[in-house]
This record gives structure tokens, sequence and C-alpha cells, in this order.
């Protein structure tokens, strides 16, 4: 059809066909700041899975005999009250840090955005029901929220993380509710049901997908938010038991010693600055590469 | 069941549409807007029934309760014969796939996060229409060719496409559903005058082709004579005047359908200044408290007392012409 | 005598992420005191921006005017900083608008009274209730029925065919020489339509203003317009009276135009003729001819030149190297 071939017309000569994915990688690696935060996070990944041959000693072994060096050849960042070594320590850190964050955004993410898909498609008293009791979770001062779980759930790991994602999950599920809501209105989804499309495929293959974006961009900022917070518990000891190693609890034990070995904190909070402030700027960058209108929207 | 009243494919009795106005904490319902009150039509295979009217009157209303986008508040809706209201949902969808919609957005309307083939080939998907990939790939792309688009653009994303070949699109995503009957509500008014016309072509083209039968919601006077067999005009949820075309154009009955066709410009200066206006007072009244009587009394300048006491019924004043009016 | 408004060769551009976008392209035109003027052409052609640019209202950055005069009253107004008193005394002032979204262009925290007394007390330096007084009279005269108590509602408080009658009343509330209404009714049904043109045609008439109306719709300006301009791809490709233009258009584009949509008063059956194609990309526009890929003509224009416009009649010129006269521009079409 040669009306076809016109329609094509003014791509002729024209810069090529940018693909959406092109796109979204030059505008998110634009900026040498998104690149920095991408380099932490694939360095501390990278740090976390072989930590066993990265670190030089047993992060757990306790040497009375060498508490508290300063840094040296045989301990690179020195050691701690209980004579362990603080770059092992650190290393074996980041396991946690990034179990954490992984864990409890799943945790959070997958419950909250079902919730919040359930109650913004179906609505109704469903809806009104999720929605009152996300409120009422949110009531709470999220670290009082965390601290009453933890401790009702008591110490471990897994309880952290469950303690974490719960206190996590409202907004997951407040941000989709309102995605979801505001998609329903769209013409597509009207299409999508006229064509026959059932429940499942018109919130799988319609809703959620167009509701991804802005939650993409919150999950990788909890991803920092949720190592902070694990911190946050473990340093007033509520959180993981000692003497697994994590960044929060490193930095609560090493502030008795603040005047003599100032390291002993300093290097666990650099650490957890570092890889939060990564999570934020890639969170950031990928705000802005998925849709500019988003901008300013979380 | 079977009705056979000679091919009528689509019947609308007494059809109702409230929308209730909830208030406060426990959302009682404090009212009602009648977006729909008490129409009926009936439209035959193969034609195309223009549905004018002005904003909120209640077209589009009509629309989505033959697409069961709606549910009627009361009222019989017979396709091919069957009552679709009162269908079962599981038995209603076979026969929901015959119903399609054409939208006015071509922007909305199309998912951006789904390539032009996969919103083409969604519904040959869902019903299973082609059993393997290539018959599937090769249906795509017929209906590509169909509506005038290269299939080779079926990788592409909406944005990637304009205004006129989005609607191709939504006409192609109708179209795979094999439809006998398309609701298609206002798919021109959106988009630039000279990408219309090729779109109204196209659209008169596949009725030609596939024998499709239209329901053409439309507030563009001057495009509803153009397409239309016959043409009903609707005024708050009412329809006041229903006869073919060219009784409608040319021996309009009804005060409203007088001023809404003298409303309408033609292009061209020396028959604009021959003709005769007639400009409406006032605006049009919220069908939540609508008027009593004749809907359009209050701005008639033929209103007379009577005029506000009752409802006029639709009166057949000269073969299949029918208008609302006790005036006539 | 000298026109009222004069605008030469006015280009502005827009900087964007995809490239440089030449929304007008070299518009002139002129307006003579209490004419009215219709300009034509589909979204994207330029022509709001072009009136725009009169009252500088283009958002800089990305907008830039690059270049042009626009003489109003033998002043040049692209010479004053748009933020200057005398163009905050033109806009509005002397030169009303209309825009097409009345729901937008009011502010909603303030009722109509107070936005149209506000443009009373700034440009004519009104008392309050000077103004007070003059806002209920133009607004009795748009037909706003309870002028005197529906002066303290809020825009959300109109409907769609009030709100836009309030904006008529306000643009000519100051009596100025000149309004710009763009798109006054693309948002309105058609009797609605009919109501607001007939009353702002009634206030121009009234208060001999010159009107510029900018639309889409042929037919509006068939019915209100003394004279027309085409415009196409940011510039104006078509100029003259307004029954000169209808009845014998001397442009591909005009022609094509009027073919492509149905009139109510035609013969049933007619086969329309599209537009093949859409409007350039007025980032990478065709090199020669704005219009020639789209031209229905294509095959009898040799020429590899960007035409000029050219008169072809009395005040009527065209931007197209065919001579396209009277009877053969219906025909050429079928």
């Amino acid at each position: 059809m040669s009306e076809a071939d016109l329609e094509t017309w003014p791509e002729q000569g024209q810069n090529k066909r940018v693909s959406e994915f092109q796109r979204f990688l030059r505008v998110m690696f634009g900026r040498w700041l998104v690149i920095f935060g991408t380099f932490v996070i694939v360095l501390t990944v990278f740090v976390a899975l072989f930590a066993p041959q990265l670190a030089p000693y047993n992060p757990n072994k306790v040497n009375l005999r060498e508490m508290i060096e300063p840094p040296s050849a045989k301990h690179l960042l020195g050691t701690d009250e209980m004579g362990r070594d603080l770059l092992s320590r650190v290393i074996y850190g980041s396991r946690i840090a990034v179990s954490v964050g992984i864990v409890v955004v799943c945790i959070a993410g997958v419950i909250g955005m079902s919730l919040g898909l359930i109650a913004g498609y179906f609505g109704g008293w469903i809806g009104t029901m999720i929605m009152r009791f996300m409120d009422a979770l949110m009531s709470l001062p999220p670290l009082v929220l965390m601290l009453a779980i933890a401790v009702m759930l008591g110490g471990g790991i897994a309880k952290v993380y469950v303690a974490l994602g719960i206190a996590f999950m409202p907004t997951y599920c407040r941000l989709m509710c309102g995605e979801i809501l505001s998609i329903k209105e769209n013409d597509y989804v009207m299409a999508a049901n006229v064509i026959g499309a059932g429940h499942i495929r018109v919130m799988f293959s319609h809703l959620v997908p167009n509701a991804f974006p802005p939650l993409f961009v919150m999950i990788t900022l909890d991803l920092g938010f949720a190592i902070l917070a694990e911190a946050s518990l473990s340093f007033l000891g509520i959180g993981i038991n000692p003497p697994t190693a994590t960044w929060g609890a490193m930095i609560n034990s090493g502030q008795q010693y603040l005047l003599t070995n100032p390291l002993l904190s300093i290097v666990p909070g650099v650490a957890i600055v570092l890889l939060v402030l990564a999570f934020n700027l890639v969170g950031d960058g990928l705000r802005d590469a998925l849709d500019p209108r988003l901008r300013g929207k979380i | 069941m079977e009705q056979s009243s000679n091919n009528t494919i689509l019947e609308v009795k007494n059809l109702k549409k409230y929308f209730p106005i909830t208030k406060g904490f426990l959302r009682r319902t404090a009212g009602h807007v009648k977006a729909v009150d008490n129409i009926s039509l009936k439209i035959k295979k193969g034609e195309t029934l223009g549905l004018v009217g002005e904003s909120g009157c209640g077209k589009t209303t009509v629309g989505r309760c033959i697409l069961r986008v709606y549910d009627p508040t009361d009222g019989e809706i017979r396709f091919q014969g069957q009552d679709i209201v009162k269908l079962p949902y599981n038995k209603n969808r076979a026969l929901r796939r015959k119903i399609q919609l054409i939208f006015q957005d071509p922007y909305g309307s199309l998912d951006p996060r789904q390539s032009a083939g996969s919103i083409v080939g969604e519904a040959i998907k869902i019903h299973k229409i082609c059993d393997n990939k290539q018959t599937h790939k090769k249906r795509v792309e017929e209906l590509f060719t169909l509506v005038g688009l290269d299939p080779e653009m079926a990788s592409r994303f909406p944005h990637e496409f304009s205004g006129g070949q989005r609607q191709r699109i939504g006409i192609a995503r109708a179209l795979s559903c094999d439809p006998v009957f398309i609701v298609c509500d206002e798919p021109f008014s959106a988009l630039d005058v000279s990408i219309q016309a090729q779109i109204i072509n196209l659209l008169q083209d596949l009725q030609q082709k596939l024998g499709l039968t239209y329901l053409m919601i439309a507030h563009d006077l001057s495009v509803v004579r153009h397409i239309s067999d016959n043409v009903a005009i609707m005024y708050l949820g009412h329809i006041v005047e229903i006869a073919d075309w060219r009784e409608i154009y040319e021996r309009p009955l009804m005060p409203y359908t007088q001023a809404l066709l003298s409303a309408v410009p033609i292009p061209d200066p020396i028959v604009e200044k021959k003709r005769e206006r007639i400009i409406l007072e006032g605006d049009v009244p919220s069908p939540i408290n609508p008027p009593s009587g004749c809907p359009f009394h209050p701005r008639c300048w033929k209103a007379a007392p009577d005029c506000s006491k009752e409802i006029p019924e639709l009166r057949e004043i000269s073969p299949n012409h029918l208008v609302a009016c006790i005036r006539v | 005598m000298a026109p009222l408004l004069e605008v030469k060769d006015l280009r502005v551009t827009f900087d964007t992420m995809n490239g440089l976008v030449k929304a007008v392209d070299g518009v002139s035109f002129t307006i003579d005191k209490g004419e009215i003027v219709g300009l034509v052409g589909e979204s994207g052609c330029g022509k709001s921006v072009s009136q725009m640019a009169i009252t500088q209202l283009v958002a800089t950055p990305p907008g830039k005017i690059v270049s042009g005069e626009v003489i109003f009253e033998g002043r040049d107004l692209l010479k004053y900083h748009p933020e200057s008193n005398m163009m905050r005394d033109v806009r509005g002032g002397q030169i009303g608008m209309i825009f097409q979204e009345p729901m937008t262009s009011f502010n909603p925290v303030f009722t109509i009274g107070e936005q149209i007394m506000e443009s009373l007390r700034l440009h004519l330096k009104l008392s309050r209730s000077a103004a007070r007084k003059r806002a209920i009279e133009v607004l009795e005269e748009v037909g706003i029925p309870d002028a005197s108590v529906r002066i303290n509602n809020y825009p959300h408080q109109f409907s769609g065919g009030m709100r836009q009658r309030a904006m008529i009343a306000m643009a000519l509330s100051c009596s100025p020489k000149l309004v710009i209404a763009d798109e006054p009714t693309t948002a309105l049904d058609v009797t609605t339509q009919a109501q607001v043109l007939d009353i702002m045609m009634k206030m121009v008439e009234h208060y001999h203003n010159a009107l510029i109306i900018v639309t889409h719709n042929l037919g509006i300006i068939a019915r209100h317009a003394q004279r027309i301009n085409v415009m196409y791809a940011g510039r104006i490709v078509e100029s003259g009276p307004s029954e000169e233009v209808f009845l014998n258009p001397g442009h591909p584009y005009t022609i094509a135009l009027m073919k492509s949509v149905p009139r109510l008063d035609e013969k049933r059956g007619r086969q329309l003729i599209p537009i093949s194609g859409i409007p350039p990309n007025l980032i990478n526009m065709p090199p020669i001819c704005s219009f020639k890929p789209r031209c229905p003509m294509v095959d009898a224009c040799q020429s590899l030149s960007d035409p000029e416009l050219r008169p072809v009649g009395k005040n009527h010129s065209v931007r197209c190297h065919l001579n396209i006269s009277g009877q053969n521009s219906g025909t050429i079409f079928e």
C-alpha cells in the first residue's frame, strides 16, 4: 500500500530509531554520580559473595592478645576489643547488609505490592480493609514499629528480616494501590476488558508493568534504607545476635573505644554511608531514566 | 430464545443507567445521575447508527452498557437475539468478543509498554483463535495490512506512531476478535483534520469488506451525516429524535435537532451568509437534577406550558421517523 | 493607513532533546483595525506559537523568538523585554487573549470577578468599586445570568461555556484594540460553540476590536472571518480574503484540507480525500517545499526550489509553484 509507505516518510533520513533500552542506558549512565553508585553496589555485592576468599581472617576468631590494635601489616585496619580482625569483620558484615537489603525488600515488596494490587484493582470493602490496616501500620513511627516487632519475635537474623519487612510494607502497598487506581482508568485497560481479558491478565500484563517504574525506584532506595534500619536495630542491640559481624553492631561496640581507636566505628560507618548513598544515587538515576514525567513524584 | 426480527443485530429496550451519588463516610446514596434514562433503539446488520449528542448526554454510557463495561440499571440489550444483560459471565465472554470498541483517544487506548504487534495479537491469544505461533504471526500481519499499516512495524511501541497510526492499531485490535458489531466512541475527534478522512475512509472500507455493523458515537454532525444510515439524537439521557440520515438532516423536527444542525458551520462563506442560525440560550442542565417534563424545554423556543408536565414519548411522525416532542 | 498589527518574518524555535524545532519559520501577516482574520492549520503547525510570540508569551527557554518584527501601532513589540512595563500593558490591556481551555486560564483560587477586576484596575487604573461595576457590566454583555451574583463565583462553579464567556468578558473588559482567540471553542460542544462564537462576534463588533481567530475548524473561519491565513509546518502557505480562499483556493494543502472534511450540505456518497502521510517533523523539514511529500500534485511540479509566498489575485497570495486556479482546483483531486 503506497499510503503506508508515505506514512513512514518523516523517518527517512532522520536520526535512527532509538530503542527504549538504549534511551534508558543513555539517561541512566549519563551522570558520573550514578556510575559511581552502581560501582559501589557492584563492589559490595562482589565482596559479599566472595567474603571467605577476600577476608584475611575468620571474623569471629577471638584473640585476646591482640585487642584494639591500630592498623598494621598483619591487621590492615587493626583489631577490635576482642582482638578480631576489623577488615575481615567489615567484609563479612557486607554479607548481612546485602542480604538484609534484598530479603527485606523482597518481603515488603511482594506482600505490599500484592495487597496494593488487590486493594487498587478490586476496591470495595476488601480494598478498604487492606488500606486501613496499612494506615494503622503507617501511623506508628517506623523505628518503634520495627522495635516492637523485633522484640515480639525475639532475636535472630530471620526475625529481623520479618520485622523490617513488615515495617517497610505499607509504603509499597500504598504506592501500588495509588498507581493501580490511576492506571485502571486508562482506556487500554478497558480495551483489554472488551477483548475478553480476565482479571489475572489485566492485572499482570497491563496494570503491573505500567505501575512498576515508580516502585522500581522505591525498591532501590529501600535497599539502602533497609540496611540503615538493620544497622539501627543492631546498634540498639535488638537485631542480629552477636558475634555475627554486622555493621550496625560494630559501630555500637566500637563507640566505647572512640577515643582510643576511632576506626572501629568509623570503618563500618563509612561502609554504611557509602552503600546507602550508592543506592540513593542509583535510585535517582533510575527515576530519571525510567520516565521523565516521574520527576518529583516520589 | 431466537427472535428473528428481520436481521436486527442489536436491540436496546428501555435501557436505564443511573449512577449513584454517594455522600458522607458511610457512602449513603444521596441521589442518582440519570446518565441514560429509558432509551430504546434497533440496529440492523451491516448498518451504521450515528448516536449524536453533546457531552454529558449519555451517549458514551449507552455504548459502554452495550459493551457490558457498565451494568445497566434496567432494560434489555438483545444481541443476535440473546439478552446479554442477563447472560452469565462465562457465556457472555464468547458473545462479548463479537462486540468491540474503538476509542476516541489514540494515546490513552494503547498500553505504552506493549508492542503494536502484541496489542493486536492479544485477543488472538486470549481466545486461542490461532493454534500455533506461525498462524498467530500471520494473522497479526494480516490485520496490520487490513488497516493500512506496514506489518514490519509490529515490533514498535505506541509512542513511535503518529495519532492516525495509533488509531489504526486500535482498529486492528478491535478487528482481531472477529467482531460483527463495533461501538465507535468518537473515533475521529482526537485526530487532525487531514488524518480524520483517512480513518473515516478506513472504517467505511472495513464495513464493506467485513460486513460490520457500527454504533457511531460522535458529536460532529457532518461526519455522522457522511457515514450513518440512521441517526439518533440524544439530549440529557433521552433519545429525542431518531430517523434515517436523510430525514434527520433534511427534515429535522425536534427543535433541539434543528438547533444542533444550525450550529454546525459549513466551510463556505457564501452559504454561511445565507444560513439562518438558531443560537440556544443557557447551558445543558445537570443530569443530577433534570428539568421536569421534556428535558429540552427550558432552552426551547417553541416550549409551551405543557412541555414541562410530562416526559414526551417517542412518536412515529412519518415512517421510521420518531420524535419526542409534543409540539411536532 | 498603516495596519494595526504587522508581523514581519517572525521566527520562533524550541530547543528540545531531539533537536531544534522551527515552530514558526518566517511568518508575516497584517491585520487592520476592526478586521477579523482567521488562522487555520493542524495541530503542531505553529499557529498558536506564532500568536503567543506577538505578546512574547513563548516560554524561554526552551522557546526563543529568533528574529522578526511585531509592529503594533507603530512600535516593534519584540524590542521590549517580555517583563517590561510596556509589554505588561500591551498584554491584556491593548491585546486581549482568549485561550482554548478556560479552566486553566482562570486561577482556581480567585473568584471570576476578582480576576476580571484585577486586569481592569491594572490596565485602566479603575478604583475597586468602578472595576466591580465594569466587571458586572461586561459579564452581563456576554450573557452571564445574574452577573452581580455570579461575579462572586469561583471558576469551577461556572460551566464550560460560561467560563469561556467569562474569558471573553475578561479579554474585552479593557477594550483592547486587538483580540487573539486561540481555539476559543475547541473544547466546547457544538451548540455552546455557536453560542460562544456568537457572543464573541457581537462583542467584537460592539467594541470595534480587531480579532484573530486561531482554529483548525474551517467552518468557523468561513462563518466569521473576513480574511484567512492558512498555516502549514511553521509557514503561511495561503493568505487572502475569506471568500476568495474558499471559492478559489490556490494551494494544494488548502484544497486538500477542504476536500478531506465532509460538509453538512454536500451530496452524500462523496469519497473523502484524505491527505496522505502525516504533518512533517519540524526538526527535520523536507528540504524543498514542506508540503511536497504529501502533495497530491507533486507530479505536476518540477521545481526544485523552495516556493515563496506570491500574489495570485487581489490580496490573495499562495506559497506554491503551480498555478492552480478556479475551475481546475476542483477537478484535480477527483
